[in-house]
C-alpha cells in the first residue's frame, strides 16, 4: 500500500515543508498520566477486537493462501494433501492463466498512464477558484461515490451495438456498422479500462488538488509572462511540481488495475468475455478456486500467490523508477 | 502526517492580482500599456476554461443523467437507436414501479442497509478505540500492533480472498451477513486515520485536563472524543459507501437470493436481461446510485475532507 501522503508528495514547495514540520513537532508522544489505567486489562479490551481482526483476517489469509498452494484443497472442504510445488508447475503451462496474466497487464498498461496524467488535467483545470467550481469538483467526482455494478450497467447500454454511442457514430457517418464494443474481446477490454478511468478520475483528482496547493503560483504568473501557453506550462511547471504525487497515482492506480473484476463481470458477462477471454486475474483466481464443483482452492491459491508477486512487483518497480528519477 | 495538516491546504495567492514581474517597478506600472489586451487574453482564457469544464462535465456526469432520463421514458419511447431522444418525452415512472414489483427490490436494499449498518459500526467504534490506544498511551507491543497494521495493508484483497472464504465457511458463517461483514469489519487504514487524529491533539490540552483531576475515561471522553468528530464522520461516510458498493466479496459469500445485496441484486439482474425491458434495469441501476448520491452530496465537504485524510495510509 501506498506510504507517501499528497501533502509529503508535495513538500517540493518551502512552505510546505514549513508546515509539515509543525505538524511533526505538534503531533505528541503519549503523555505520561495517560499510561497510568487503573485496571491493565482496559487497554486489552479496547485493542483486542482490532488486533484480532488485523490478525485473523489481515494476516493469517496470507500465511494460510501461501501453505494452501502447496495443497490439493477444495472450496467446500476435503482435499488439503501436500502436493509439493505441483500446483506451482501446473501454472508455468496453464495458458488461461497467462491469458488472464496478460490482460491484467494490459489492463495496468493502458490504466495507469491514463489514470496518471486525465485527473491532473482535471485538477488544474478545477484548482482555480472560478464562479461555481465547487459545483464542478462536485460532479466530476459523482462517478467515484457511485457503485460500480450499477455504473458499469450504465455503459453497459452506452455501449450497447445500438446504444447512443453507436448511434451517434453512425449518424456523423463515421462507422457503417455498429462497433461491437462488448462482443469482441479486445473491445471488450478497452471498454473495461474505460470504464476503470472513467470512474477512477474523480479519485485520484483530490490527490493532485492537494498537491496542486504546494505548486507556487509565482512559477505560473512568470511563465505567462515569458509567453508560456497552457501546454507547457502543464510540462514544464504542474508536471515537475506534484512529480512524487504522479508516483503515487501510478503506484495506487496500477494495483487497482491489478484488482479489476467487476468490470469485466458486468460488461463481459459471467463467463468473463467471449470464452473466458477477457477474464483479470482475480477473475481467475475466483474461477479456479470457488466453484463449488470442479474448485480447486489449492490450485487458486497458487494463482494468488502469483497476483501477489505481481502487486509487490509492479510497486517495487514505480518505486525505483521514482527515485531514479529523484537522482536527476 | 496528521490530519490536521492534510486538510487545509494554504490559499495560493490569487493569479489575478497582477503580481509584479521581474524588472518592472511595481503591480500600477504593470497595469498600464498592455493592459487591454492582456485583459481580453484573460477572459478568454476563462471562456475556455468554462468550455473545458463543461466538456468534462458531460463525461463524468453524460452517461448517469443518460442512464436517468432513459429509466423515465414512457414504454412508447425509444431508449436505443436513431429514434432515442435524451430528455424522455412522455416520462412516466413504470420501469420503477415494474423493478420493485418483479424484483426483490426492497429486500436487496433492506439487506445493503444491513451490511452498513454493521460495517459503520464496527469500523467506527474499533478503529476509534484502537486509534487511541495507539497515539495516545504507551504500552508494550504498541509497535510491533502498529507495524501489524502497516503490513496487513500490502495485501490485496483479490490475493487472500480464496483463504477467506474458506476460513468463513469453516466457521460456519457461509452465505450469512456475518460472513460477509465479519473479515472486512475492521480496516486498518480506518485506524491509521484515528491514530493520526488523536496524535494531533497537544499534549497541554490534556496536561491541563489532568491537573483539573480528570480521570482517563472523562479525559477521553470530553477532549479525544469531541477532538476526532471530524475524523469520525469521515470513516463513517467512508465505509458506508464501500459496504453498499460492495460487490466481488458478497458475491462469493452470499449465495441464496433472500441475503443478495442491492449490488448483487443487479448483477443478476442484468444477468438475466433477455427477459426484462432494458428500462428496467436502469431504474434498478439508478435506485442502487441514488441514496449515495445524496449522500454524497449532502455531506461532501466531508468528502473531500476524508479523502485527504484517508491518505495518510
Amino acid at each position: 500500500m501506498a506510504t507517501t501522503s499528497p501533502a509529503e508528495a508535495g513538500t517540493l514547495a518551502p512552505g510546505a515543508s514549513r508546515r509539515a514540520e509543525r505538524g511533526r513537532t505538534r503531533r505528541s508522544r503519549p503523555s505520561s498520566g495517560a499510561a497510568l489505567y487503573r485496571a491493565w486489562w482496559v487497554p486489552v479490551l479496547w485493542i483486542l477486537p482490532t488486533v484480532v481482526v488485523i490478525a485473523a483476517f489481515g494476516i493469517f489469509p496470507f500465511v494460510n493462501t501461501v501453505l494452501l498452494s502447496f495443497t490439493d484443497a477444495r472450496p467446500l472442504g476435503g482435499g488439503g494433501a501436500f502436493v509439493g510445488w505441483e500446483n506451482y508447475s501446473r501454472l508455468l503451462t496453464d495458458d488461461d492463466f497467462w491469458l488472464a496474466t496478460r490482460n491484467s497487464v494490459v489492463y495496468a498498461v493502458i490504466a495507469v498512464p491514463l489514470l496518471v496524467l486525465l485527473p491532473l488535467m482535471v485538477a488544474q483545470l478545477v484548482y482555480r477558484r472560478l464562479p461555481g467550481i465547487g459545483f464542478f469538483r462536485t460532479a466530476f467526482y459523482t462517478p467515484v461515490v457511485a457503485s460500480m455494478v450499477a455504473v458499469a450497467l450504465v455503459w453497459q447500454n452506452l455501449l450497447n451495438e445500438r446504444g447512443p454511442i453507436n448511434t451517434a457514430l453512425e449518424r456523423f457517418g463515421l462507422i457503417d456498422s455498429p462497433i461491437p464494443f462488448l462482443s469482441d474481446t479486445t473491445l471488450l477490454l478497452l471498454s473495461a479500462i474505460a470504464l476503470t478511468v472513467w470512474k477512477g478520475i474523480g479519485w485520484y483528482m483530490i490527490f493532485y488538488l492537494a498537491a496542486l496547493a504546494n505548486v507556487p503560483g509565482s512559477l505560473y504568473e512568470a511563465a505567462e509572462l515569458d509567453g508560456a501557453g497552457p501546454v507547457r506550462r502543464f510540462i514544464h511547471i504542474t508536471m515537475p511540481g506534484v512529480r512524487l504525487t504522479m508516483l503515487l497515482v501510478g503506484i495506487m492506480s496500477g494495483i487497482g488495475s491489478l484488482r479489476v473484476f467487476t468490470e469485466i463481470y458486468v460488461l463481459g458477462g459471467a463467463t468473463g468475455g467471449p470464452g473466458g477471454a477477457d477474464r483479470t486475474l482475480p477473475f481467475y483466481i475466483r474461477d479456479t478456486a470457488l466453484d463449488p464443483i470442479s474448485g480447486n482452492a489449492g490450485y487458486g491459491a497458487a494463482v494468488s500467490v502469483a497476483l501477489f508477486v505481481l502487486t509487490i512487483g509492479l510497486a517495487i518497480a514505480s518505486h525505483k523508477l521514482g527515485g531514479s528519477e529523484d537522482d536527476q | 502526517m496528521t490530519a490536521t495538516t492534510t486538510s487545509t491546504p494554504p490559499a495560493r495567492p490569487s493569479a489575478t492580482s497582477a503580481a509584479p514581474a521581474p524588472g518592472t517597478r511595481g503591480p500600477r506600472r504593470l497595469r498600464l500599456s498592455p493592459a487591454s489586451w492582456r485583459d481580453k487574453g484573460r477572459q478568454r482564457a476563462v471562456v475556455a476554461r468554462y468550455v473545458l469544464l463543461v466538456l468534462v462535465l458531460g463525461i463524468s456526469i453524460g452517461p448517469i443523467v443518460w442512464q436517468l432520463f432513459s429509466s423515465l421514458k414512457g414504454p412508447a419511447e425509444a431508449i436505443f437507436g436513431s429514434a432515442a431522444t435524451f430528455v424522455p418525452r412522455d416520462p412516466s415512472l413504470d420501469a420503477y414501479r415494474t423493478v420493485f414489483d418483479q424484483v426483490p427490490m426492497a429486500q436487496y436494499m433492506r439487506n445493503s442497509l444491513i451490511m452498513c449498518v454493521l460495517t459503520v459500526t464496527s469500523q467506527v467504534v474499533f478503529p476509534t478505540l484502537a486509534g487511541y490506544m495507539l497515539s495516545r498511551v504507551a504500552w508494550a507491543g504498541r509497535r510491533v500492533f502498529y507495524w501489524l497494521l502497516i503490513l496487513s495493508m500490502m495485501f490485496p484483497f483479490e490475493s487472500i480472498m480464496v483463504s477467506l472464504y474458506m476460513m468463513v465457511r469453516d466457521m460456519g458463517l457461509g452465505d450469512s451477513f456475518v460472513g460477509v461483514w465479519l473479515p472486512g469489519a475492521i480496516a486498518a487504514v480506518n485506524v491509521l486515520i484515528m491514530r493520526a487524529t488523536f496524535a494531533a491533539v497537544p499534549n497541554e490540552v490534556e496536561e491541563a485536563a489532568l491537573l483539573d483531576g480528570a480521570d482517563e475515561w472523562t479525559r477521553f471522553r470530553r477532549i479525544f472524543l469531541p477532538a476526532a468528530k471530524g475524523s469520525m464522520v469521515v470513516v463513517i461516510i467512508n465505509s458506508f459507501i464501500s459496504a453498499w458498493d460492495d460487490f466481488l466479496w458478497p458475491f462469493i459469500v452470499l449465495r441464496s437470493e433472500e441475503h443478495f445485496t442491492l449490488a448483487l441484486g443487479l448483477a443478476r439482474l442484468s444477468a438475466s436481461a433477455l427477459s426484462f425491458d432494458p428500462r428496467v434495469i436502469m431504474a434498478g441501476s439508478i435506485i442502487a446510485i441514488a441514496p449515495i448520491m445524496v449522500l454524497f452530496v449532502v455531506l461532501q465537504r466531508y468528502f473531500f475532507r476524508g479523502v485527504e485524510s484517508g491518505a495518510i495510509k
